[in-house]
């Protein structure tokens, strides 16, 4: 039997989806309401009708340079990224399609470098930073990012290839393929839905890192993240500003992560429902 | 040439033995069917041949040539597996093509061979097609023509008719056997149906447990079984096994008869028995009786007797088709 509900249990239910919706979403908006008000308006306390200026962004446009952080942020993000999949592509492979007694726990041991709190290696890793010339260096942090995702990246790639009938491969060894025809010619392809999906989480989450954006740049190699900090100086706080360069920050990983959502979507459930 | 030998192969995942030892000899040009029930090591042996498991002990000789523990590809076999294994992102053209193009032929060549084996195969106006996007006979033509193009000395079949509906496995069972003839290479086709063993072998294998139990041409081992097992599996209905002082009379501890080999009379006869369902095929008729003293039997009679549920009928044995087995199930002679 059809599960039935009635109309005021769906006026209920819709109207507690958009409420929790815009909970979620509210820091957001607030930010970029915000970023449209005067200083003043800022800091004078809860307001939702902003003056809908747009000198903030001027400002932030004219006396700090946008461009460099957020071509800094695209370079990590993207690179980082790239070079993970280089990287977990084969590592997950291998798991996937010729796993050992001890393949799990090798899966779980990644993982649970992510448990480690940031804070407690970040001595150890500023002290090498430093001895190889990596502070505020594109490529020392996009190789940190690289590190910090890769456990993330490998684990969703060898869920998508379980995926993957291994008749399919063995077929591919038959027909005479390498081994790495069979990853170029076969897996590769068949696993693009699941690689993109992964390569765009990757991107939103080295696009978002903070703790090591910060602390491992000065300005050089300093990303949005870094940008968005540098609001808060020794002059004080500037809400509005702040707001103005937060939004800047966030409208690119924003747009396409709303443009991507569907493939976000697939990859984030895929193989959870058959 | 495809002539395919195994010596004394062997194969173990871990402590559990699949295939315990087995030699086996498959000249050229033949057509060896492996039959026997879920979990015989018929799959495995064939992996073994491919090359896609590794053997735990023995050899394996190709035309002669030691290929043990060489790659698949080198074995110069082709597969046709049960799922079709068709690479999906790719046309059926550029499946069909993947080997010849892994084996570094100019796209000319390789243009010229599918064109040959879609011909052959009925799949020229599907060229351009994805796998998704066709039948399942389709699919497994497809999967047969990546095999025929690389003229491989032998084909390898892993089931790969249990994914048809029975009308098209009818029908590809016929085109397969058809393929062999007209390519005269050695095939390999495991299955756990044995009417696709009966009709297409020229050789059939019946494996148990890891043991070949009897190799021998289908009717070969449908005349002369040489043991309880074989008698029981090969044959559809099965043979009609009896045991105790039936048996005893016949010297045997075990005797067998299969359903044709029993005469049906409506008034008289050696056993009486009373039918419990009558199977009316048109051709003939399939009676599942029960003789008191004797215990079930399966019947064949003819298409046209007419009794049905609850009759009383007369089944005579003929004695020359009996077959018996002694205590450790090995057929007497």
């Amino acid at each position: 039997m059809p599960r039935t509900v009635s109309t005021q249990g769906r006026i209920g239910w819709t109207v507690a989806a958009w409420a929790i919706a815009l909970l979620i979403f509210f820091p957001i908006l607030y930010t970029v309401i915000t970023s449209l008000k005067t200083e003043p308006e800022a800091i004078a306390g809860f307001n939702l009708i902003p003056s809908f200026t747009l000198e903030n962004y001027v400002e932030v446009q004219t006396q700090r340079d946008y461009f460099r952080p957020f071509m800094n942020s695209v370079i990590i993000a993207v690179g980082s990224t790239v070079l993970g999949i280089v990287i977990a592509v084969p590592a997950a492979w291998s798991m996937a399609f010729s796993p050992t007694l001890r393949t799990k726990d090798v899966l779980m041991w990644m993982l649970s470098t992510k448990m480690m709190p940031a804070a407690a290696v970040l001595v150890p890793i500023y002290l090498i930073f430093r001895d190889f010339g990596l502070l505020d260096s594109r490529l020392g942090l996009t190789f940190m990012l690289m590190l910090i995702n890769l456990p993330i990246v490998v684990w969703m790639l060898y869920t998508y290839f379980r995926e993957i009938p291994g008749e399919i491969l063995e077929a591919a060894r038959m027909d005479g393929a390498s081994l790495w025809g069979e990853i170029w010619h076969v897996l590769t392809p068949m696993a693009v839905p699941g690689i993109a999906s992964t390569m765009l989480l990757n991107i939103i989450l080295a696009w978002n890192e903070a703790f090591w954006t910060i602390r491992l740049t000065t300005t050089n190699a300093a990303p949005l993240t870094a940008f968005i900090a540098s609001f808060s100086s020794p002059q004080g706080l500037f809400w509005a500003k702040l707001s103005a360069a937060s939004t800047l920050a966030i409208a690119p990983i924003l747009i396409m992560g709303w443009f991507s959502q569907r493939q976000l979507v697939r990859g984030l459930t895929f193989g959870a429902v058959k | 040439m495809g002539q395919i030998t195994l010596k004394n192969v062997t194969k173990s995942f871990g402590a559990t033995v699949i295939i315990p030892n087995i030699n086996l000899e498959i000249e050229d040009g033949e057509f060896v069917v492996f039959v026997g029930p879920s979990g015989c090591g018929k799959s495995t042996l064939l992996r073994l041949i491919a090359g896609l498991e590794d053997t735990s002990g023995g050899t394996i000789l190709i035309d002669g040539r030691d290929v043990t523990s060489e790659a698949p590809a080198k074995r110069k076999l082709a597969m046709v597996f049960q799922s079709y294994a068709l690479y999906p992102h790719m046309t059926v053209a550029k499946n069909i093509g993947f080997p010849l193009k892994m084996a570094g032929e100019s796209s000319d060549v390789i243009e010229k061979k599918v064109a040959e084996a879609a011909r052959v195969l009925n799949l020229t106006n599907y060229l351009e097609r994805r796998p998704g996007q066709l039948s399942g006979g389709q699919r497994q033509r497809v999967a047969i023509g990546r095999a025929i193009v690389r003229q491989p000395s032998a084909f390898l079949f892993d089931e790969p008719l249990s994914n048809l509906d029975a009308a098209l496995r009818g029908t590809m069972r016929l085109e397969i056997s058809e393929l062999h003839n007209q390519l005269k290479t050695t095939m390999v086709y495991v299955t756990h149906d044995q009417i696709e063993a009966m009709t297409m072998a020229d050789k059939i294998v019946v494996l148990n447990a890891g043991n070949i139990e009897q190799v021998g041409s289908p009717l070969d081992l449908y005349r002369s079984p040489q043991n309880l097992f074989v008698a029981g599996f090969i044959g559809s209905p099965r043979m009609n096994l009896m045991e105790g002082q039936l048996a005893a009379k016949h010297g045997a501890k075990t005797i067998g008869i299969r359903p044709e080999h029993l005469a049906v009379s409506t008034t008289s006869g050696e056993w009486k028995a009373t039918v419990g369902v009558a199977e009316h095929l048109g051709s003939d008729t399939l009676l599942h009786v029960h003789s008191d003293g004797i215990g079930p039997l399966t019947v064949r009679a003819g298409g046209e007797i007419g009794v049905k549920h609850g009759d009383t009928i007369w089944v005579t044995p003929d004695v020359s088709k009996l077959h018996r087995f002694g205590p450790d199930g090995k057929a007497l002679k």
